[in-house]
């Protein structure tokens, strides 16, 4: 084996960032791919070059899945396990990774070559299931691709050599080099119109930063990222506020289970959400912009710094923006690193501000004390890119599309089983059995709109419009076809949530945990009766009480089990024998006591 | 324009001033609102969501939200009462709290909220964590079993101590508190005088040498439930 070069002193790392403790998260992150790890001692190094307290660097370190205390293989690999990778057959591939390996998930081969790994949504479920080796992105794999990609790493040791063709439009872009495929299948009239031509921008200049602002308000714009917040609004909040800075933050975390549109955008467009930002900052007065970019989009850093590069070249960042006095603004791109939570606007602002991804307590909303204690306007990919366009072609143009109070399009993730799975942008508006004959999907048992934290949508409601007053979505859809299990499905999620939550306040953090539980029973055949009505309470309770988005939607599929598929849940759970209790597991209550005495209970030697 | 104004609270018109949460404004005018992260002395937490009120026909937590004029908030009500319970009963289940045993039994907030919502036994299985002691400084003990995560220690050290002995790591059900040093609490320049000692609610941060001062009858919540000093009353355990 080649000796490479020894990795970047801590020091110097820490100095890359001026030693600044606002930059740890980029700090942590640096460290993990020079040295696989950021381990307690070297949490002290970083603490006194930072000067800060060795426990806040752990506080961080700790939170994020992509920052490890032990040391990982040289190769990671990360299985995404979410839903539609499961319904493309993931558990084979991961029996095949583990077979080729030798290695069982979480665990690190004896000659520290590889680690073996699970990860939730990766932003790839049209391409499931998909994988992440380091950082390069492998997709549509099968058990043989599987077998063959493990050997082929096991032999080469290295990642990069798995890619030998290169997915389509701007994938083979020479700073992506990635074989993801954009899957756009429709292309819709505002966003995948046409190209990027940097009019937007220049009609705002032309404009007060106020009549912006009132473009944006009179295009009826709504955010793209889940809430539906207007954008106009949240800019006159952020311009109002006071505050020595003023900050907008992209929102590019795009961690909701079954949306992968913004990494499309990304990667097509980068040009027109630069622009759209450019725009907002004009529009709030900022002189700083980040772009949150999730840690599993790695892979796309070089290449949106690259185009930040050129838009620096052109005028269109830096000083005197276009020639226009005074406005002077420039993006820096932040990297997250594997935690859902911090899509959540305050958490987000927590993880740029080098703190572990802790929502806020509200009020104060960060419009008014964001990030740095500054106004902050955080808007999402697609909201941004939309921006641009209506400061393109105007606010009537845009509204024409859409209905009254949801205008202008949509763009969708559609994953599941359906015949055309990939990137839609379509008029909001559209109903589920238009969505569902559009992709070819017509056999579905449900439809998941707005990912695990939306809702599971029964086929006698697909009359519903894909609208924000109706069925909002940030734009997962998971399309699950006859043969899929909707228990599965909802023990799944809730493990998602599990796994994601930040722990900050009670009925998130265990009541998630008891939900969990109490599912996997009913998936286990152990249900009973009374667990209608212990599952409605505990996540009503969880809803009603969580401290953010997160707690307040992650039991929708409990309750959206209850309402909806309630047959579903009276067949597992079926009719008891009211003397018996279902949930009691006599086997396992017995196990102890069989290996102690060395023979097997008397029911278990007469009975079956 | 004066800084005080009204505010409702389960039909009864009090005082709020400007910049006074809701759970302040109403503590003022007598009214207990059920809390275990929040202390008076620091800042808000709003961690544990027991102080959880309908204000506006909104769920929130009062010791972080300000008072509003004219805000309507439901305190006494069914299913507010519903949350709390099932706020409680989390805590107790997902840590391990076995109050026959523990030094703070009749001083411990935990317990009191239990006993003030009438709690007997849980409806939720216990889930037994692993969790760590440590007994490695000479005065003073952390039990992490016993820990209800509502960073008191954590905003006291820092705030009212200046030191920092405490910090949050981890998330979600792996969260725990963590202390400021190459190891343990030893390691710490923690004192048993701290604030961050002295305001753990439950029995999870604890002085040594010094089991069951107060003997049973003789306790802070032996004779009248958790919230008493705060309605002025005898104690009825109405809820
Ligand atoms: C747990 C959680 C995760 C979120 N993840 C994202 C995300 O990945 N991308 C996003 O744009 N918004 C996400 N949001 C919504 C953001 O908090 C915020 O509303 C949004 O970024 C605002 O932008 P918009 O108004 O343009 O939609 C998330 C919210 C929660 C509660
Ligand atoms: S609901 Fe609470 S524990 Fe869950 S992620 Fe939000 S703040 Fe954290
Ligand atoms: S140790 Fe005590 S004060 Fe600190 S977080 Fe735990 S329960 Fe709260
Ligand atoms: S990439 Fe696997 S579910 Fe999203
Ligand atoms: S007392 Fe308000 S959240 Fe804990």
């Amino acid at each position: 084996m080649i000796e490479k070069s020894l990795p970047e002193s801590v020091g110097s790392i820490c100095k890359k960032y001026k030693n600044s403790p606002d930059r740890l998260m980029d700090i942590a992150i640096d460290i993990q791919h020079a040295y696989r790890c950021v381990s307690p001692e070297v949490q002290l190094d970083v603490a006194q070059f930072l000067q800060m307290d060795v426990v806040d660097v752990q506080s961080l370190v700790t939170f994020y899945s992509f920052l490890t205390e032990e040391e990982t293989g040289k190769i990671v690999v990360r299985l995404c396990n979410d839903v539609p990778d499961k319904l493309a057959g993931s558990e084979e591939v991961a029996v095949a990774l583990s077979c080729e390996l030798g290695l069982d998930f979480d665990e690190t081969s004896e000659d520290g070559q590889f680690t073996l790994l699970r990860t939730p949504c990766i932003g790839m479920s049209d391409q499931a299931p998909a994988v992440m080796v380091n950082e390069i992105i492998i997709t549509s794999l099968t058990p043989d691709s599987a077998r063959k990609m493990a050997r082929q790493l096991i032999e080469t040791g290295n990642p990069y050599k798995l890619v030998k063709e290169f997915g389509d439009g701007r994938n083979s872009n020479d700073l992506i080099k990635s074989m993801v495929n954009n899957n756009l299948q429709l292309r819709g009239p505002v966003l995948f119109s046409g190209p990027v031509t940097g009019r937007g921008l220049e009609s705002a200049l032309k404009q007060t930063p106020k009549d912006v602002r009132q473009i944006v308000k009179d295009s009826g714009l709504r955010g793209r990222g889940g809430a539906g917040f207007p954008t106009g609004l949240k800019w006159d909040f952020t311009a109002a506020a006071e505050g020595e800075q003023r900050y907008v933050l992209c929102n590019a975390d795009e961690g909701e289970p079954g949306t992968f549109k913004d990494r499309v955008l990304l990667t097509e467009m980068p040009e027109l959400m630069f622009e759209g930002m450019t725009i907002a900052a004009y529009a709030i007065g900022a002189s700083e912009g980040l772009v949150y970019l999730r840690g599993e989009y790695f892979y796309l850093k070089a290449f949106l710094e690259h185009a930040l590069e050129l838009r620096r070249k052109s005028g269109l960042l830096g000083k005197n923006i276009l020639g226009h006095d005074g406005f002077d603004f420039d993006i820096r791109i932040q990297l997250g690193a594997g935690a859902y939570v911090c899509g959540e606007e305050s958490a987000l602002i927590s993880s740029c501000e080098g703190l572990r991804g802790d929502p806020k307590n509200r009020p104060p909303f960060p419009a008014q004390k964001g990030y740095k204690q500054c106004p902050t306007s955080v808007n999402n990919v697609e909201s941004l890119c939309a921006a641009a366009r209506i400061l393109e072609h105007g606010a009537e143009w845009f509204a024409g599309f859409g209905e009254a109070r949801s205008t202008g399009t949509k763009v969708l993730s559609v994953s599941g089983d359906c015949e055309k799975p990939g990137v839609y942008e379509i008029p909001n508006g559209v109903t589920l059995y238009e969505f569902l004959d559009m992709c070819g999907g017509r056999d579905a048992q449900a439809v998941q709109v707005g990912g695990a934290a939306g809702h599971l949508i029964h086929p006698t409601e697909f009359g519903r419009r894909l609208t924000f007053d109706d069925l909002a979505t940030g734009g997962s859809m998971m399309v699950f076809g006859p043969e899929v299990d909707l228990i599965d499905v909802a023990v799944d999620f809730l493990d998602f949530f599990v796994e994601e939550s930040c722990g900050y306040c009670t009925p998130c953090r265990a009541g998630n945990v008891l939900l969990l539980e109490r599912m996997k029973r009913i998936q286990n055949g152990r249900g009973e009766t009374g667990d209608y009505e212990y599952l409605a309470d505990l996540a009503n309770s969880i809803k009603g009480t969580s401290r953010c988005g997160l707690g307040q939607t992650s039991p929708n599929i409990v309750l959206d089990l209850l309402r909806h598929f309630r047959p579903l849940l009276e067949s597992r759970i079926g009719d008891q024998d009211r003397n018996l209790r279902a949930s009691f597991d006599l086997d396992s209550a017995l196990k102890d006591a069989e290996l102690a005495t060395g023979r097997k209970s008397v029911h278990n030697q007469e009975g079956k | 324009m004066t800084d005080s104004f009204t505010i409702n609270v389960d039909g009864r018109d009090i005082q709020a001033t400007k910049g006074q949460t809701i759970l302040e404004a109403a503590e003022a005018a007598g009214i207990y609102i059920p809390r275990l992260c929040h202390h008076p002395e620091l800042k808000p937490h709003g961690s544990c969501r027991i102080c959880t009120v309908i204000a506006n026909g909104r769920s929130c937590t009062s010791c972080t939200q300000p008072a509003e004029p004219d805000m309507e908030v439901q305190n006494n009500h069914p299913q507010v009462e519903m949350w709390r319970k099932q706020l409680i009963e989390m805590l107790f289940v997902e840590g391990n709290h076995f109050c026959p045993f523990c030094e703070k039994s009749g001083g411990c907030e935990l317990q009191a909220l239990g006993y003030r919502h009438g709690l007997t036994a849980t409806q939720h299985p216990h889930l037994f964590p692993r969790r760590e002691i440590d007994a490695t400084h000479p005065d003073i003990m952390v039990d992490h079993n016993r820990c209800v995560l509502c960073g008191r220690c954590v905003r006291a050290s820092r705030d009212v101590d200046g030191k920092r002995v405490f910090q949050f790591v981890e998330r979600g059900p792996e969260k725990r508190v963590a202390v400021n040093s190459d190891a343990k609490l030893s390691r710490t320049d923690v004192d048993l005088t701290d604030k961050a000692v002295g305001v753990c609610p439950v029995g999870a941060i604890l002085p040594k040498r010094q089991g069951y001062v107060a003997p049973v009858g003789a306790r802070e919540f032996d004779h009248t439930p958790i919230g008493t000093s705060v309605e002025g009353g005898n104690g009825s355990l109405e809820v």
